[in-house]
C-alpha cells in the first residue's frame, strides 16, 4: 500500500536505528504521546531494538483510558434504556465502568451497536425516528472533527433523536500538566502525528519554549517513528529546545482549517477530568449551548451513580508516564485483556494490552 | 482510536448534503466523507479516520522519503 509500505523499508529501519546509536551519548528518557505509537512501537519490536539509554515512556493519548469512569457509567446507564440505540467507536465497549461493561449492556438486551463513523449514528437516528439514537463521542483532537460533523449535519438536517456523549480531549494541556508534575522525567515528546493532521503544531511551540523540551511531529509507521526519536534525541544531544515536523507527508503547521472550523462550531473549550488523572484545565471540549438538544447527558437524566475504581489499578501514573506496566502488581494476574482492571488493559491505545499482547512481561 | 490510514480516491459525489467518496484501501473500498478536504481530487492519497478525510498526502515529501530509501539501499550494497 503507496504511503504505508515504504515507511517499514527494513533497510531504512536498519540505517535509522545505526544513526540513533552512534548519536546517543548519555541517558534520555522521551514520551511518546498516543498509545497507536505505543502500540507500534511493541508490535514491531523496535523498543528491543533502541540503544539501552533511550527509554521510552508512554504517554495518555488514549481516548478510550482517560474517559472518566463516570461519563462510562452514565453510558452504561443510558445504554440500558429501552428506547435507546446506543453507538460507538469499538473500543469503548469492553472498558469496564464501576460494575459491568457496555459489551455486558448488550448481552442483557440493550441495543448496542459499533459504529465506523458516527455518520452512521445520525443515519440510524434518521431510520429509527421513534427510537433515541446516543453516540458516544469519544476521542482527541483527531476526532473532535468527525464528532463535531455528526452533531452538525443533525442539527442541520433536524435529527431531534439525535444526541451524543462528549467525551473530546486535548492533548496540549494534558502535556503542559505531565510538564508540571514534580516526579515528571520526560526530556522529549513524539507529538501525535493524525492529531497536529487536524491542529497543526503552533500550539506546541510555547510549550517546547517554556519546559525546553523538544516535541517532534511524528507518524506512526517504524521508519516515522524512529526519525521522530532521531529528531528528538539529536536536540537533547544538541541541549535544543523546539518543535520538529517529521510527519511532512501528513502534516502542516495550521493543520485542517476546515476541521477545525467544524471543531469550533460544535465545541467550546472546558476544564475536564482524566480517568485517573485529574481534571485538567481547558483539556477538553463539550458542546456549544446553542447545542444543548443534542447532549445527551441532559436529555437522559442519570441518577444514584456509584462510581468505584479498582483499588489495584495504576492506570493513572502509567499514563502520565510515571510507572511501567510491569511495575503494576495486577499485571498479567488479576488484571488481563479478559479481566481488565482498567481501561489501558482492553483499547487497541492503552499501554498495558499493548505490554500483554506484545509480551513485553518479562516473564515469557 | 487515533488511527488514521491512507487510501485512494476512487469516487466523488455527493450524499445527504455532503461531499462523500469512495476511498481504496488495498483492495477495500469505504465510504469516506471528504468534507474537511475540499480540495481533494480524484486520485489523491487521503488519510482517513474515523469515516472522514482528515489530510490529503503530500507526494512531493512522500517523494523525498523514496528517495531516502534508494540511497539507503545504495549504501548498503556498498558496504555489503
Amino acid at each position: 500500500m503507496k504511503y504505508l509500505d515504504e515507511y517499514r523499508d527494513p533497510a531504512q529501519v536498519k540505517a535509522l536505528l545505526q544513526e540513533i546509536k552512534e548519536l546517543v551519548t548519555q541517558h534520555w528518557v522521551i514520551m511518546e504521546i498516543c498509545g497507536g505509537q505505543t502500540h507500534s512501537f511493541l508490535r514491531h519490536g523496535l523498543d528491543a531494538l533502541l540503544p539501552p539509554q533511550i527509554e521510552l515512556v508512554h504517554g495518555p493519548g488514549c481516548p478510550v483510558c482517560v474517559t472518566p469512569l463516570e461519563q462510562i457509567d452514565k453510558a452504561i446507564a443510558i445504554a440500558s434504556r429501552p428506547e435507546v440505540i446506543f453507538t460507538s467507536y469499538g473500543d469503548m465497549l469492553r472498558v469496564p465502568g464501576s460494575s459491568t461493561d457496555l459489551f455486558s449492556v448488550r448481552a442483557k438486551g440493550g441495543d448496542v451497536r459499533v459504529v465506523y463513523s458516527p455518520l452512521e449514528a445520525v443515519q440510524l437516528a434518521e431510520a429509527h425516528p421513534k427510537k433515541e439514537v446516543v453516540f458516544f463521542a469519544i476521542g482527541f483532537e483527531t476526532t473532535a472533527p468527525a464528532n463535531a460533523m455528526a452533531v452538525l449535519l443533525a442539527q442541520k438536517k433536524g435529527v431531534k433523536n439525535f444526541s451524543i456523549i462528549t467525551a473530546q480531549v486535548r492533548v496540549p494541556p494534558a502535556m503542559e500538566a505531565i510538564l508540571q508534575t514534580e516526579t515528571c522525567r520526560v526530556q522529549g515528546f513524539l507529538a501525535a502525528g493524525h492529531v497536529c493532521a487536524v491542529m497543526g503544531f503552533h500550539e506546541y511551540l510555547p510549550l517546547a519554549e517554556t519546559y525546553q523540551v523538544p516535541i517532534v511531529v511524528t507518524g506512526f509507521e517504524p521508519v516515522d517513528l524512529l526519525r521522530g526519536l532521531y529528531a528528538t534525541i539529536k536536540q537533547l544531544e544538541a541541549g535544543q529546545a523546539q518543535v520538529e515536523n517529521q510527519y511532512l507527508r501528513a502534516v502542516n503547521q495550521q493543520g485542517n482549517t476546515a476541521a477545525q472550523q467544524s471543531i469550533q462550531q460544535a465545541f467550546q473549550t472546558v476544564d475536564r477530568k482524566w480517568r485517573g488523572i485529574s481534571t485538567i484545565p481547558k483539556s477538553g471540549w463539550s458542546l456549544q449551548p446553542e447545542l444543548a438538544a443534542f447532549d445527551a447527558e441532559q436529555k437522559f437524566e442519570v441518577q444514584d451513580l456509584h462510581t468505584q475504581e479498582s483499588p489495584l489499578c495504576i492506570a493513572g501514573e502509567i499514563l502520565q508516564g510515571l510507572k511501567k506496566t510491569v511495575q503494576c502488581p495486577a499485571f498479567c494476574k488479576e488484571c488481563t485483556p479478559q479481566t481488565p482492571l482498567g481501561a489501558p488493559m482492553v483499547s487497541s491505545e492503552g499501554a498495558c494490552a499493548a505490554y500483554y499482547r506484545y509480551q513485553r512481561n518479562n516473564k515469557t | 482510536m487515533c488511527l488514521a490510514i491512507p487510501g485512494k480516491i476512487t469516487e466523488i459525489y455527493q450524499k445527504n448534503a455532503l461531499r462523500m467518496s469512495k476511498i481504496d484501501f488495498g483492495g477495500i473500498a469505504k465510504e469516506i466523507c471528504l468534507e474537511f478536504v475540499p480540495e481533494a481530487e480524484l486520485g489523491d492519497y487521503a488519510l482517513v479516520h474515523a469515516g472522514f478525510a482528515i489530510s490529503l498526502m503530500n507526494e512531493t515529501e512522500a517523494q523525498k522519503n523514496i528517495q531516502l530509501i534508494q540511497e539507503v539501499s545504495r549504501f548498503d550494497n556498498e558496504v555489503s
